[in-house]
């Protein structure tokens, strides 16, 4: 039923939907969105097993399984791979698939853009993961604070190596982020009024707008970092009159935002899947978007207490401690909501349910001890013990990860059409929990008796040896339970039950087309009336219900294939490997090559500079494109024509 | 495309959007605000290291504040040139859009060649280089990363005005005034060189900018052929977009330009 209307650009497009080029070339928001997923998915599993060898290591005391050397290289991997890998891929994941279905749009604003934000974040990962080939991970913790990451402590290439990748990964959040904001700020059906997006949506616009404004200071401190290395600069050089406590402002900046942008997706996924599972509306709509959106707005005006030890004088501590416990407030707004939800209403016990549930209870424990270290005095005490590896993680595992693990179980149904089996998915509900309680509770303990993070190993006398081995067991449980969930995933994507279009009977736009949705999302244009639309469509009065538009007699304009985004990640690979390997000899980079090969590295810079530039330009030159699709006519039933002095939503 | 030929105004149906605001527009304003966060970081960077070291450089005895006051000033006016542009854009004008482009495209220029001038001047009379001290590591980053803005905004605009080129040489003398707009901006630059060289001072350099501009301008027409006959009147959006980047990178240096150099003569 296609039909191209014309060649753009100097070559051909690629046309082929399928197999590796229809992979590579996709601008299909769907196909990105599960391309965000796999290798979210893969990367969780990498970063699993490096926090498994760490847990192992420190199962007994003095236990020698890994170098100190090796165990500073883990749990640096671990926090970047985690972060920047796993948590905020897999929430871009449910961005891309699941946002521009709510919105009841075509596709996101930039498709292309958004096939380089993808291809960036599998370069970003694959170069800060080459470190190990390379046998130098880096080993400067996830932060890299400043100095130990310049050049006289750090003089081996693994801290090159996580600051290219993350430059590459900036590239990736923020391509999407100017992509979600447009798309949901201007594309929006007919009647979808901001105060009837759903909360998953409105959470999707507070991060896109948290990581562009957060991403730029982490850009410049890892650009002044890398001239410091590389270029002889002074910004963190004690010696040349540098201050190493600017990277703390400028990471912190960027990483207290940062948290929001990997929790606030989770509470949105929460606020989506509480009303489905409750056969209610959320309670207190308006409240929940202006807490979110509050939360994120707060979050630019915390990042000191990260600092709250490095002395910054009395007044500055006392206003950050004050802001940060106002945090506590909208947080706080949230989950009453939330209870308020679930407050009467015909709860249904499923796996996605469990997950949401498990997030109220864990998110909120992780939240008290985060109140804990509001305070100057407390955060002084536990300050660099395993108290704040306990804070954390319950924020991080059982706040976004659970979250994220309720949202695969709640649309894995609308993604592949199939279901994932009921009781398997609770019991592995229970594994998660019981091993992520196992894992880190002993670790508040741990914390309190003066247990320090970050070190390799410790003496049998110091008493923490049985929380310690309790504690790996625990984790043991939780990576198992997380390696069945996505053993589970991929089985169910071949095996699964048929879910038809909406198994959940929910509430919101993307229910309304067929599991999977059709390449172009929705034959006609979706007219809202209400907020929990595809409810109303069934339950509600009659001028409640959606209406349809049918497209005009062009069809669905679809955008064409593209392979530029792809060189463009391509080229950025090349210059960053460049960089990386400034100052290294041929044979560092390319081992297989012999010795003594004179050939300034750098000048892969200028090269991959050129890929990017011309795939950039070709990029413009070849245009959007498109082609037309006509949606079956059993499609659009019930749709009107459209209004012919209306035009525009194709 | 198609679907967009049947109403009257192509530009008027790209802000059928919910906002009122292109989709590409929309996003502009998105990276300026990235944007301003990227520049915040690197001015504060400045003016933290230029309140705990006020005595280290005394920045008074390396600017030239003549110089870099007149680049600043040209820099200004090649916004005014820009708004004029888009202007023209909108309306249609073809001739004058390039006239307008063309002198952005110039004053830019003008500008950047202050900036390296500038530049090799500190490093080679002043000795102020990046790893010279602190001030030399957050000046260069500061006004070199704005540098690169206004170099990547050239070639944004460069691309434009190719593509507002007929498709084929022979229809270049069809065009009103585009044989001389071209000529004009071919001679004009070496024609400044070689003033400079006999006024200010005998440097090589400028002569070989001269003549290595009269060889690459044809160049670029050549290798600019794909480009040439792209441009449509719906293009206009793209050009008020380029626009907008140009004017926040203008509106950014006037701020570097109080921040690091004005301030240091308090």
């Amino acid at each position: 039923m296609s039909t191209t209307d014309a060649t753009y650009g100097i070559w051909n497009r690629p046309l082929k939907k399928t197999g590796i080029v229809g992979f590579l070339t996709t601008v299909d928001h769907k196909k990105i969105g599960i391309g965000y997923a796999i290798g979210a998915l893969f990367f969780l599993l990498v970063g699993g097993v490096e926090a498994l060898i760490i847990r192992l290591q420190l199962m007994v005391p003095e236990n020698n399984l890994v170098d100190a050397r090796t165990y500073n290289e883990l749990f640096t991997m671990h926090g970047t791979t985690m972060v920047f890998l796993a948590v905020m891929p897999l929430s871009a994941a449910f961005f891309n698939y699941i946002m521009p279905l709510q919105v009841g749009a075509r596709d996101v604003a930039f498709p292309r853009l958004n096939a380089l934000g993808l291809w960036c974040f599998f370069v970003g990962g694959i170069v800060v993961n080459l470190s190990w080939l390379y046998q130098v991970a880096p080993a400067i913790g996830w932060f890299g604070y400043a100095p130990l990451t310049t050049k006289p402590y750090s003089p081996d290439i693994g801290t090159d190596f996580w600051i290219v990748g993350l430059q590459i990964l900036g590239i990736a959040s923020l391509a999407g982020s100017f992509n979600f904001i447009t798309t949901i700020l201007n594309m929006r059906a007919p009647g979808l009024s901001m105060m009837r997006l759903p909360v998953f949506t409105w959470m999707t616009l507070v991060t896109s707008f948290l990581i562009i404004l957060a991403f730029p200071p982490i850009t410049i401190a890892l650009v002044e970092l890398m001239f410091d290395r590389h270029f002889g600069t002074h910004f963190f050089d004690v010696g040349g009159g540098g201050k190493p406590i600017l990277w703390q402002h400028l990471f912190w900046i960027f990483g207290h935002p940062e948290v929001y942008i990997l929790i606030l997706p989770a509470m949105g996924i929460i606020s989506e899947v509480l009303p489905v599972f409750s056969r209610k509306p959320l309670f207190g709509y308006p409240l929940v978007v202006f807490s979110g959106a509050v939360i994120g707005f707060l979050g630019f005006a915390v990042w000191s207490h990260h600092m709250f030890t490095t002395g910054l004088g009395i007044v500055a501590t006392s206003a950050f401690a004050f802001l940060t416990m106002l945090i506590s407030i909208p947080t706080g707004v949230k989950i009453f909501n939330w209870i308020g939800t679930l407050w009467g209403g015909r709860i249904r016990f499923t796996t996605p349910m469990l997950f949401a549930l498990g997030f109220i209870w864990m998110f909120m424990l992780g939240g008290f001890t985060g109140i804990m270290h509001s305070s100057p005095p407390v955060d002084a005490q536990q300050q660099d013990s395993y108290f704040v590896i306990a804070h954390f993680h319950y924020v991080l595992i059982g706040g976004s990860i659970f979250a994220l693990l309720c949202g695969i179980y709640y649309w894995f149904p609308k993604v592949t059409g199939k279901l994932m089996n009921d009781n398997i998915g609770k019991l592995l509900f229970y594994t998660i929990f019981v091993g992520f309680n196992l894992a880190f509770f002993p670790m508040h303990i741990l914390g309190m008796t003066g247990m320090p993070r970050r070190t390799h190993t410790y003496k049998a006398e110091m008493g923490w040896a049985e929380p310690n081995f309790w504690s790996t067991i625990g984790a043991l449980i939780l990576g198992f339970g997380i390696l069945f969930v996505v053993i589970q995933l991929i089985y169910s994507c071949f095996r699964g039950q048929p879910s038809g279009e909406n198994p959940w009977d929910a509430r919101t736009l993307e229910w309304d087309t067929s599991s999977p949705p059709k390449e172009y999302n929705f034959g006609y244009t979706p007219v809202i009336h209400s907020r929990d639309q595809v409810w109303e469509n069934k339950y509600g009065a009659a001028e409640k219900k959606m209406g349809k538009i049918a497209p005009g007699p062009h069809g669905i304009h679809m955008p064409d294939q593209s392979w530029w985004p792809l060189m463009v990640a391509i080229g950025l690979f090349i210059s960053g490997m460049g960089v990386i390997f400034h100052h290294q000899p041929m044979s560092t980079l390319l081992p297989f090559l012999p010795e003594g090969i004179h050939f300034h590295i750098l000048y892969f810079t200028g090269f991959g500079m050129v890929v990017t530039f011309m795939s950039i330009i070709l990029w413009a030159i070849e245009g959007p494109g498109g082609y037309h699709l006509h949606p079956t006519a059993e499609e659009l039933e019930g749709a009107v024509q459209p209004d012919p002095q209306q035009g525009g939503h194709h | 495309m198609s679907d967009l030929a049947a109403h009257a105004d192509p530009l008027e149906e790209l802000k059928q959007t919910n906002t009122g605001v292109e989709n590409k527009k929309m996003a502009m304003w998105a990276f300026l605000a990235s944007d301003c966060m990227f520049f915040g970081t690197l001015i504060s960077t400045h003016l933290i290291y230029r309140k705990i070291y006020p005595t280290v450089v005394d920045p008074t005895q390396i600017f030239s504040i003549e110089l870099t006051g007149f680049s600043s000033f040209i820099l200004l006016m090649s916004s005014f040139l820009m708004a004029l542009t888009v202007s023209s854009a909108h309306k249609g004008n073809l001739t004058s859009m390039r006239t307008f482009l063309l002198g952005t495209i110039l004053f830019g220029g003008v500008f950047l060649g202050g900036q390296v001038y500038e530049f090799s001047h500190f490093v080679h009379e002043k000795g102020l280089t990046l790893s010279s001290s602190v001030f030399g590591s957050t000046f260069y980053t500061l006004t070199g990363t704005h540098g690169i803005h206004v170099a990547l905004g050239v070639f944004w605009l460069a691309m434009w005005f190719f593509a507002t080129l007929p498709k084929k040489f022979s229809q270049f003398t069809r065009e009103e005034r585009l044989p001389a707009q071209l000529i004009t901006f071919w001679v004009a630059l070496p024609v400044v060189m070689v003033l400079v060289y006999f006024i200010h001072h005998h440097s090589t350099a400028y002569l070989l900018i001269a003549a290595g501009w009269l060889v690459l301008f044809p160049v670029l027409m050549l290798v600019t052929t794909p480009l040439r006959g792209r441009y449509s009147h719906v293009n206009a959006l793209d050009v008020e977009t380029a626009g907008l980047y140009w004017h926040f990178v203008d509106i950014v240096w006037i701020i570097i330009f109080t921040a690091v150099y004005l301030v240091e003569y308090l």
